[in-house]
C-alpha cells in the first residue's frame, strides 16, 4: 500500500503543474473558487466561451480528455495520470462541467459501438470542446424506468424517422449533437424493443424548449422531434441492442457524476472557521464539531473510495456498481450541509443576493440546487436499489411490467402503453 | 499510488481467518459471554501458535515484523469473529506502548512475552491522579480497565510525590493488587475494576517523558480497533442480507422489499467509506505519515458509526428472531456499543478529529 507518487508520477506531476500554472486563466481564479453550484462563475465573462477556451488550449496543448488515445483526441494517459491531472487543474475544472455529459457519457459510448471512421470525426472534437453534445434519454414517461421510454424511430430505407418527445435535457439549447434512444418495437418486452442513435442538434424537425428549474436557473431543456430523419448509419449497436447501449453510457455516468464530485465540506469548514460564535468561532461549538467531523469522515471516505476504485482500474479491473455510492453520499450530505450553514447565519440566511449574503451567498445556491443531485443521472432510491440488488444481491423488486410486450403495460396515460408519444 | 493490500499480507489474513473460522465460531464467544471464563484460552493459544500477537512486532524483540497493514488485517478477523481475546489490550496498547516508551532493557525483558502470547499486558491511561507512586510502590485503584481481570501486568498512568505523572508497569497476579469484574454491555469482554495497595511500580521510560505522546499511542490503537468494528460491521451486513434472502413475508423474500433493500444499502454505502477510511489509516500507521493524527480519528469516527448502524439494522431485519438470546445479532450489538467506548467515544473522536483538521483561516 503506498500513497506518494511513484517516481514516474512525481514526474508527471511536475509536468502538469507547470503547464497549468502557465496556461490556466487565472483572470477567473477568484470568480471560479467562490462559485457557486450548478453554475460556473466566470464573473463578467461567458461561462460557456470560458469553458470551451480553456478547453481547446488544454486540448492544442494535448491535456484533454487525457485516459483517451491519441487517435481520438487525448494522450493515452493511466487512469493514475489522469487522477492526477483533476488534482492539479483543480477548481479550473469547474470549467469542464459543460463537457461533462459529453466526454464522460457520450464519448465512451461513442468508442464502443461507432465505427472506426465516426470515432476519428467526432471524439477528437468533443474532446477540444469544439462540439458539445447532450444525453436525450429521459422522458416524461421514462425517467427512473427508463426503458419505459416512448419516442419511436420508424425505419424508412436507410433513414430513421424520430418522433417524440424527451424531458431534462441538459445543454440541449447549446449541443451540436447528441445520442438517442428510441422505441423501435413496442410489441416486445419493453427492453428489448429500444435502439441507440447519434444525431446532429441542429436537424430539421428538431424543437428545443428551455424549462426553467426550481433554482430559477435554465439548464435543462424540452426536446420535440417531428420527423427527425436520422441515417442509419449513426445507429449504435444493434436494432433492439438499445438497452445494452444506454448501460455503459450510464455505467460511465456514475463514474463521471460519482468520482469527483462536489460534497460541500471545504466550504462548511471555512464558514464555520470564520463564523463568530459565543466567545469564539462556529468551529468552537461542540455540536458543529460533531457536524464536521461527519462530515469530514464521508468525504475523506468517499476520496479513498475513489482511490480505490482507481487503484482497481489500473490493475484493469472493471469499474462495477458500487461507485453508484459516490453521488448518493455527496448528494444528500451537500443538501444536509447547505441547510446547516444556513441555519448558523441566522436570519441573514434567507438573503440570496452575493453581495449582502454571507459568503456570497454560495450556501444559498446550494440550497436551491442540490435536491436536483439527489435525481439526475439516478435518484437516490434507484442508487440504493442497485447497490442492494447488485452489489449485495438481494431479490429484486416485484415488477407489473416483467416480460409483457411494451404495448401492453399499464400506465396512468390509458389502461394500456399504446397511447404511444405525447405531443 | 496502490491502495491495495499486498499478496502476502492478505495470506496473513486468510490464515488467521480460517483459524477463527474453525476455532472462534459463535459457541466459543458464548462460552465466554454466558459462562465464567473472562476470556478463551483456546482462541488465545491458538493465535499464539500462529504468531498472530508478533506480527506486527520487530524481529529484534521476538515478533515477526510483517507490518502493520498485515495486524490492520488480523484486527478485521478478530472482529468479524468476535474473538473473545484480549487482543487489543495486549498487542495495540501495552505492546505499543512499551515499544513506545520502555527503554532497551525494559522492550527486551517483556515484549518478546508479549509477541509470544505468553504473557497478557493492558493499558490504563486515564485519570493519572486516581493513582499515586511512593518509593516505587503504586497505591489507588483503576475503575474500569479493559481485559484487567485477565492481564499479567498493566500499565498504569500514575502521579509521583512530587505530582510527575509517569507510566508504570504494575504486575497483577499478586496479592497487593485486588481485581473486581465488571458487569458490562458486553460480557464476552471482560473490565475489571483494579484495586493497588503499595504494589510493586516500575517507570517505562523516564519521569514526564513524552508522556503527553500517549495520545499517540491511541492513535496508532484506532487504527486497529476500527479494523476491528470493520470486520464486525461487514459480518452483520452478511447476516442481514442472508436472513432477508431466505425469510419470506407476504409470499416474497423479504429482501425484496424496499424499506429492507434501502437499509442494508445504507448500511453498505456506512460500511464501504469506513472501509476506504481504514485502508487510508493502515497506510499512515504503516508509514508514520504526518497524517497519522488525522486518518486515525476519520477511521475511527466512520468505522464507529458502521458498525453502530450495522448492528442496529440487523436486528431490526430479523425481526423478533433479532431480539432473541438465541441468535447472534446481539453479540454484534453489544460487541459494536463496547467496542465504541474503549478509546473514548465517538464524539470524543469527533471532536479529536476537528482538532486535527487544517486551519486555513487566511493568515
Ligand atoms: C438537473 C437535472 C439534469 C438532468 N439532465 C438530464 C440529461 O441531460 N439527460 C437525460 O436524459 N436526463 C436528464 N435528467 C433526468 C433524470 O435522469 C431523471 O429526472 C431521473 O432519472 C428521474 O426520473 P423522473 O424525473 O422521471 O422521476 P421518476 O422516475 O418519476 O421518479 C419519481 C420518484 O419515484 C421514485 N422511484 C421511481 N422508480 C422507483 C423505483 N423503482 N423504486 C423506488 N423509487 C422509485 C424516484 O426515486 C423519485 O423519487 C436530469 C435531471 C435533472 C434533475
Amino acid at each position: 500500500m503506498d500513497f506518494n507518487d511513484t517516481k514516474e508520477e512525481a514526474a508527471f506531476r511536475t509536468e502538469v503543474k507547470a503547464w497549468i500554472d502557465a496556461n490556466a486563466p487565472t483572470y477567473l481564479a477568484e470568480s471560479l473558487v467562490a462559485s457557486g453550484f450548478g453554475s460556473t462563475g466566470t464573473g463578467d465573462k461567458d461561462p460557456l466561451a470560458e469553458a470551451k477556451m480553456w478547453q481547446k488550449k488544454k486540448s492544442d496543448a494535448g491535456w484533454a480528455c487525457i485516459q483517451w488515445p491519441e487517435e481520438y483526441g487525448g494522450r493515452g494517459a493511466t487512469p493514475m495520470e489522469s487522477v492526477i491531472w483533476n488534482q492539479e487543474e483543480g477548481f479550473y475544472s469547474k470549467l469542464s462541467g459543460t463537457f461533462i455529459i459529453g466526454q464522460g457519457m457520450c464519448a465512451p459510448t461513442l468508442m464502443a459501438y461507432a465505427d472506426e471512421d465516426q470515432k476519428r470525426r467526432y471524439l477528437p472534437k468533443l474532446a477540444s470542446g469544439e462540439e458539445v453534445w447532450c444525453q436525450l434519454f429521459s422522458e416524461p414517461q421514462g425517467g427512473s424506468d427508463l426503458a419505459g421510454l416512448r419516442t419511436r424511430a420508424e425505419r424508412d430505407g436507410d433513414n430513421w424517422v424520430i418522433n417524440g418527445q424527451k424531458i431534462w435535457t441538459s445543454g440541449a439549447q447549446y449541443s451540436d449533437f447528441g445520442i438517442l434512444i428510441t422505441r423501435t418495437d413496442p410489441e416486445v418486452p419493453k427492453h428489448r424493443g429500444l435502439t441507440m442513435f447519434f444525431l446532429d442538434m441542429k436537424s430539421p424537425g428538431i424543437d428545443i424548449r428551455p424549462i426553467k428549474q426550481a433554482n430559477g436557473e435554465s439548464g435543462f431543456n424540452e426536446v420535440y422531434f417531428d420527423n427527425v430523419i436520422v441515417p442509419d448509419a449513426q445507429r449504435l449497436g444493434e436494432v433492439g441492442g438499445g438497452w445494452q447501449v444506454s448501460l455503459t453510457t450510464l455505467m460511465n455516468e456514475r463514474l463521471a457524476i460519482g468520482g469527483g464530485i462536489a460534497t460541500g465540506f471545504p466550504e462548511i469548514k471555512a464558514l464555520v472557521e470564520t463564523l463568530p460564535m459565543g466567545d469564539g468561532f462556529a468551529i468552537d461549538n461542540p455540536a458543529v464539531r460533531s457536524k464536521l467531523a461527519d462530515w469530514y469522515a464521508k468525504t475523506a471516505g468517499l476520496r479513498n473510495t475513489a482511490a480505490r476504485a482507481m487503484t482497481a482500474l489500473s490493475k484493469g479491473e472493471v469499474p462495477g456498481p458500487e461507485n453508484s455510492i459516490g453521488k448518493l453520499v455527496a448528494g444528500g450530505m451537500m443538501q444536509d450541509i447547505a441547510k446547516y450553514a444556513i441555519d448558523l447565519q441566522g436570519l441573514k440566511g434567507v438573503i440570496v443576493d452575493p453581495e449582502l449574503a454571507v459568503s456570497s451567498a454560495r450556501f444559498q445556491a446550494m440550497l436551491l440546487r442540490s435536491p436536483a443531485v439527489r435525481i439526475e443521472g439516478g435518484t437516490d432510491q434507484i442508487l440504493r436499489n442497485i447497490i442492494a440488488e447488485r452489489v449485495l444481491g438481494l431479490p429484486e423488486d416485484m415488477r407489473a411490467d416483467k416480460g409483457i410486450p411494451f404495448s401492453q403495460i399499464p400506465s396512468n396515460t390509458g389502461s394500456t402503453g399504446k397511447t404511444s408519444t405525447s405531443r | 499510488m496502490n491502495f491495495d493490500f499486498s499478496n502476502d499480507e492478505k495470506m496473513i489474513r486468510d490464515q488467521v481467518a480460517r483459524f477463527l473460522s474453525e476455532q472462534c465460531d459463535s459457541k466459543v464467544v458464548r462460552g465466554i459471554l454466558e459462562g465464567d471464563e473472562n476470556y478463551s484460552q483456546g482462541v488465545w493459544t491458538g493465535l499464539a501458535e500462529m504468531g498472530v500477537m508478533a506480527t506486527a512486532i520487530p524481529e529484534a524483540y521476538g515478533g515477526v515484523g510483517a507490518g502493520y497493514p498485515s495486524l490492520c488485517l488480523v484486527a478485521e478477523q478478530i472482529g468479524a469473529h468476535l474473538a473473545p481475546v484480549p487482543f487489543a489490550s495486549s498487542v495495540y496498547l501495552a505492546t505499543e506502548a512499551l515499544l513506545q516508551f520502555g527503554s532497551d532493557d525494559q522492550k527486551e525483558s517483556w515484549v518478546p512475552r508479549l509477541a509470544s502470547g505468553e504473557l497478557i499486558g493492558t493499558l490504563a491511561a486515564d485519570a493519572a491522579t486516581s493513582c499515586r507512586v511512593e518509593a516505587g510502590k503504586l497505591s489507588g485503584k483503576k475503575m474500569i480497565v479493559a481485559d484487567g481481570g485477565i492481564a499479567d501486568f498493566a500499565l498504569i498512568l500514575a502521579e509521583d510525590e512530587k505530582a510527575r505523572i509517569g507510566l508504570y508497569l504494575v504486575e497483577l497476579n499478586h496479592n497487593s493488587v485486588k481485581r473486581e469484574n465488571l458487569q458490562t454491555i458486553d460480557p464476552s469482554k471482560n473490565s475489571s475494576s483494579l484495586y493497588f495497595d503499595a504494589a510493586d511500580a516500575e517507570l517505562i521510560g523516564g519521569l514526564d517523558a513524552g508522556i503527553a505522546e500517549i495520545d499517540r499511542i491511541y492513535d496508532r490503537a484506532a487504527v486497529l480497533v476500527a479494523f476491528e468494528q470493520l470486520g464486525g460491521a461487514a459480518r452483520a451486513l452478511d447476516m442481514a442480507v442472508n436472513y432477508a434472502r431466505e425469510r419470506f413475508a407476504f409470499g416474497r423474500p423479504i429482501g425484496s422489499f424496499q424499506g429492507l433493500k434501502h437499509m442494508m444499502a445504507d448500511m453498505y454505502v456506512a460500511l464501504k467509506l469506513a472501509e476506504s477510511n481504514c485502508y487510508f489509516a493502515a497506510w499512515a500507521l504503516d508509514t508514520q505519515a504526518d497524517e497519522l493524527p488525522l486518518a486515525a480519528a476519520t477511521a475511527r469516527v466512520s468505522a464507529t458509526q458502521a458498525y453502530q448502524l450495522c448492528t442496529r439494522d440487523n436486528i431490526q431485519v430479523h425481526g423478533g428472531m433479532g431480539f432473541t438470546w438465541e441468535f447472534d445479532c446481539h453479540l454484534y450489538y453489544r460487541r459494536s456499543n463496547y467496542l465504541t467506548l474503549i478509546l473514548g467515544g465517538l464524539s470524543e473522536w469527533e471532536d479529536k478529529l476537528v482538532d486535527c483538521l487544517p486551519d486555513e483561516r487566511a493568515a
